[in-house]
């Protein structure tokens, strides 16, 4: 798959057709694979990857990369185009200006979820099919595949392609995920429970912001947490309370935009389970206007931000509990 | 920085009685930015009011918090107090410490503290506040009444006679609603059609008056003075300039089995029909579910027979757009429907009938030619038993918990009408109470009572069961204490009077508040009864609650006086808290101008400079000032906070809410 990829990049940039080839290369650590701008040829032959560990969803780079002149090419993985579409309908992407390959994905791997089997010290990682060979400073082990798959793979919504100009590999269906279980565990907890679990998740956060950065639907000219004007920058770090209300708001700013691809979770070096936030907002407008997948469909409207006859009434949400 | 004056009402012992003023103006002293405190016992009044001015000029005040009672009820007499001495009326902030603190709390140090509170967030407000300015839009002298029964009638004809033209939006084929339906009138006992059908008439002919029948409200858009809404005209396959009227074809049409709702189904029309002869327009309308030849193609009939060729099977909806200054609405009611109400064997026996029908059924013009007959076997029935308050004053799910208000009186008028048309009738009128206020009502129902001989038995009917050609009603007589049961040959229900369905969607689209049971709701319910809390939307009729026909069209006129005065007016003040767009935080995303009610936010795209020298073009949200009633949907949607209201910026409100939680 990576050659096929490679050489497209390559083929597209050649005939001039594009400028610029959003992909992604090998970072510190063989596992940590990063989102890469590659312009030539060269690049492309020496740093282009794609393997288990591309996990980045590339369509938030095309809010830069296409302003500027010039096509852009990028490759979309299922989860991805529906965040790329995402942005298309918040008029944040100039679709003209891109070329999207979308390429197949077959779940990719959790670094946490190796480390926590064989510890820290990797050097070397290899995948054949159902088998990972990791290779550590101490040791060497097999993993099986499966059980090292990220949660957000395991439990994948959809392996279609909801947008793209050219397919590699095969197209996949919209499955059956049961994203949702664990929303559910935490919602049958009790309030003081649910608090208390909360409390301790986010108890862990360092602000990094690592969550916000990465977020496709948060990409704001200037986020409010970098505004001086907005009356929140010094809010948030005021007491520990106030630190865990960075992520209700960002959960606020992101509902029924966040198409679940699952990047806060990914990238938060604390291991918070930010995603399970916005699955609440996410099954709850499902129960409360119907199932809707934000980025599904660039034109559909949102039912955040759309009013019909049918919405429930205040009453329907207050005598829930 | 801000020089703040605060002013603390006592309103009488409104407010002091609960909340020690003095203390609240003393804390206020001590109030960053705070030069002046101050109390008097009436801060509206023209004393208090010139305290209020004397300050401003002799401390320089740039900001003044008034704590008193709700904006709502004093905003506008204190910022036009602030601006006659040169302050905008902007700066001003209400402290509402009656409505949501003296008279919610009864406790004097309890009071005292939340008003404190209130005071507080108000200062900290207007030390953010800016002063603002409101541009001025034309009002379309032009209003709409939406319903066109005894209500809407009304309403246009006293908005036309003080000349401004107004339309009437009828989603029947004519006008003249349940007035139409009704024999007589309570309580002096004159003809509906006699009263009705000449305003029915005055409508149709006033110049100033276009119907619209067989329409519905299909959209509505725009604010007070600039209106455009949208009317569905549903397709009535006959043209209406050119049907006389004539009735021809409804006497052709072979299509002779429709349920005739005039008659409320108990008898039958033809496909094409025209409801009744007085209606108005009087044109003809094919029913598309029965019409043989809009169904199979196959017929034709009303088109050979009709002389003015005004037949067109063609037809399709028509939309049009229209602009107005003021809506009425004045959609009226209907019966419930009694589906629910097995234990009065309404949906088993024939013979068990509405009040309604029971009109139809004593109306010369309706399916008996007037005369009092079982609709099962055409027999003149002699003993007739009235139930009351089947569906109101019911608090189970099926039924309503208010009272229709119009039931007891009409009841004593059948009861009374039935014993002097027919004398060898016994009459029962099962009751909870009778209500009777209204002048002349409760000597209507005496007369009833003494002088027709109408058996008013206090309690209600538990059962009626159908028994050969009887109805055996089972009841309790509260009064004497003992069960009873009459073998009866006709039931009447007076089933409880609900808003019509179109109410609902309707509300939703004027924007307009519904209580719930899908009453429109008044701005106030004493003091601004007709007025809906929606700018420009007015009400009339039953729609706002049960209504008879004087109360009716006593609110009727009174809605076309408050429409007059704002069509008198030649231009209306925008409101100046109008939502603007920070255009270098805008992510140009449009979630505001999908929650715009009011299709206030347009885009543009715009060059920007970087801060790397380059320059990038960005799609940036902008407000149309006119068009925006700030009502604050596009902030609270923004992600970015790009989007702002004035005089109600999203800092103003972090401030006020600090200033509570200090």
């Amino acid at each position: 798959m990576q050659e096929v990829m490679k050489n497209k990049a390559k083929e597209l940039l050649a005939s001039g057709e594009v400028r610029a080839v959003i992909g992604w290369k090998k970072g510190e650590f063989c596992y940590d694979i990063t989102p890469a701008v590659f312009t030539n040829a060269e690049e492309i032959d020496n740093g282009f990857i794609y393997d288990d560990f591309c996990g980045a969803n590339l369509s938030k780079y095309l809010i830069k990369e296409a302003h500027k002149d010039g096509k852009v090419l990028v490759f979309l993985k299922p989860c991805d185009t529906y965040s790329f579409n995402q942005l298309l309908s918040e008029h944040r992407i100039n679709r003209e200006k891109v070329y999207v390959v979308g390429v197949s994905c077959d779940g990719k791997v959790d670094i946490e979820k190796i480390k926590r089997t064989v510890g820290d010290g990797i050097i070397a990682l290899s995948s054949d099919g159902d088998k990972i060979s990791v290779e550590t400073l101490y040791d060497k082990y097999e993993i099986n595949r499966a059980d090292a798959l990220a949660e957000r793979c395991v439990n994948c919504k959809s392996k279609k392609h909801v947008a793209y100009d050219e397919l590699l590999g095969d197209e996949g269906e919209v499955l059956d995920s049961k994203r949702f279980d664990e929303v559910e565990m935490i919602e049958n907890m009790t309030a003081d429970e649910r608090f208390e679990f909360w409390r301790n998740e986010l108890s862990r956060c360092i602000r990094c912001n690592a969550c916000r950065n990465v977020c496709p639907a948060c990409s704001c000219e200037k986020c409010i947490f970098d505004n001086d004007n907005s009356g929140y920058v010094n809010k948030a770090p005021v007491t520990s309370f106030e630190e865990n209300m960075f992520h209700i708001i960002r959960a606020f700013h992101v509902a029924g935009r966040c198409t679940d691809c699952g990047e806060c979770s990914r990238v938060c070096p604390q291991g918070i389970p930010l995603h399970l936030l916005n699955r609440k907002f996410i099954k709850d407008i499902n129960t409360l206007y119907g199932d809707y997948q934000a980025g599904e469909d660039p034109e559909a409207r949102g039912p955040l931000t759309s009013y019909t006859e049918k919405d429930p009434e205040p009453s329907v949400v207050t005598d829930k509990e | 920085m801000q020089r703040i004056g605060v002013f603390v009402c006592h309103c009488g012992t409104n407010i002091a009685g609960t909340v020690d003023v003095k203390a609240v103006a003393e804390a206020m002293k001590y109030e960053n930015g705070v030069v002046f405190s101050t109390d008097y016992q009436y801060m509206c009044s023209e004393a208090g009011q010139n305290i209020i001015k004397d300050a401003i000029k002799e401390h320089k005040l740039t900001g003044i918090v008034v704590c008193s009672c709700s904006p709502r009820m004093h905003e506008a007499t204190f910022r036009k107090a602030a601006q006659s001495v040169g302050l905008n009326p902007y700066m001003v902030e209400i402290a509402n410490i009656r409505e949501q603190c003296s008279w919610i709390h009864k406790d004097m140090a309890t009071g005292t503290e939340k008003a404190i509170i209130l005071a507080r967030t108000a200062v900290a407000k207007v030390h953010l506040n800016a002063p603002l300015t409101s541009g001025e839009t034309p009002v379309v002298k032009r209003a709409l009444v939406i319903g066109g029964g005894i209500a809407g009638i009304q309403t246009a004809l006293d908005i036309a006679d003080a000349g401004f033209p107004v339309d009437i939006v009828e989603k029947l084929p004519t006008i003249g609603g349940k007035m139409s339906q009704i024999d007589k009138t309570f309580p002096t006992l004159d003809c509906a059609a006699c009263i009705l059908t000449p305003k029915m008439v005055d409508a149709a002919q006033n110049e100033n008056i276009k119907i619209y029948s067989y329409s519905e409200v299909s959209g509505v858009k725009g604010f007070v003075g600039n209106f455009e809404v949208t009317i569905k005209r549903k397709a009535r396959f006959v043209d209406e300039t050119k049907c006389t009227g004539c009735g021809l074809c409804t006497e052709k049409c072979p299509q002779k089995r429709v349920p005739n709702e005039f008659n409320l189904g108990m008898d039958q029309r033809r496909a094409i029909y025209i409801p009744f002869a007085q209606a108005v327009p009087k044109i003809a309308t094919i029913d598309a579910d029965y019409c043989t030849m809009l169904k199979t193609g196959k017929c034709g009939v009303c088109s050979k027979v009709c002389t003015a060729g005004a037949i067109d099977y063609t037809q399709k909806d028509e939309f049009i757009t229209e602009k107005y200054g003021a809506i009425v609405v004045a959609t009226g009611f209907n019966p419930i429907k009694l589906d629910k109400y097995d234990e009065y064997a309404y949906s088993q026996s024939k013979d068990v009938i509405t009040s309604l029908e029971f009109e139809r059924l004593t109306n010369a013009a309706g399916p008996t030619a007037g005369k009092l007959l079982r609709p099962s076997d055409g027999k003149h029935p002699h003993k007739i038993v009235f139930v009351q308050c089947v569906g109101s004053r019911d608090t189970r799910e099926c039924g309503k918990s208010y009272c229709s208000k119009i039931c007891c009186m009409y009841t004593a008028k059948h009861a009374m009408l039935t014993r002097e048309k027919y004398p060898d009738t016994e009459v029962y009128v099962f009751y909870i109470d009778v209500r009777t206020p209204g002048k002349n009502f409760d000597e209507f129902y005496r007369r009833a009572v003494e002088e027709y001989g109408v058996h008013y038995i206090k309690g209600m009917v538990g059962k009626v069961i159908p028994e050969g050609d009887k109805l055996i009603v089972r009841a309790s007589d509260l009064i004497s204490n003992e069960q009873l049961t009459i073998d009866a040959d006709l039931v009447v229900l007076a089933a409880a009077i609900e808003p019509d369905k179109t109410a609902r969607p309707l509300a939703t689209m004027l924007t307009a508040s519904m209580d719930t049971n899908d009453f429109f709701t008044e701005a106030h319910p004493k003091l601004r009864p007709v007025e809906s809390p929606t700018a420009g939307i007015f009400l009339s009729g039953a729609c706002q609650g049960p209504k008879d026909i004087p109360e009716t069209v006593a609110q009727a006129s009174a809605a076309a006086a408050k429409v007059i005065g704002l069509l008198v007016k030649d231009k209306m003040k925008n409101n100046a808290c109008v939502a603007h767009s920070d255009e270098n935080m805008c992510n140009g995303c449009s979630n505001c101008a999908k929650v715009c009610a009011y299709n206030a936010i347009s885009y543009v795209d715009k060059e920007f400079r970087m801060p790397d020298r380059t320059t990038r073009v960005r799609r940036v949200a902008v407000v149309n000032d006119a068009v925006c009633q700030g009502c604050g949907a596009c902030t609270v949607t923004c992600p970015s906070g790009a989007m702002d209201l004035k005089g109600f910026s999203n800092k103003q409100i972090m401030a006020e809410v600090d200033a509570i939680c200090k």
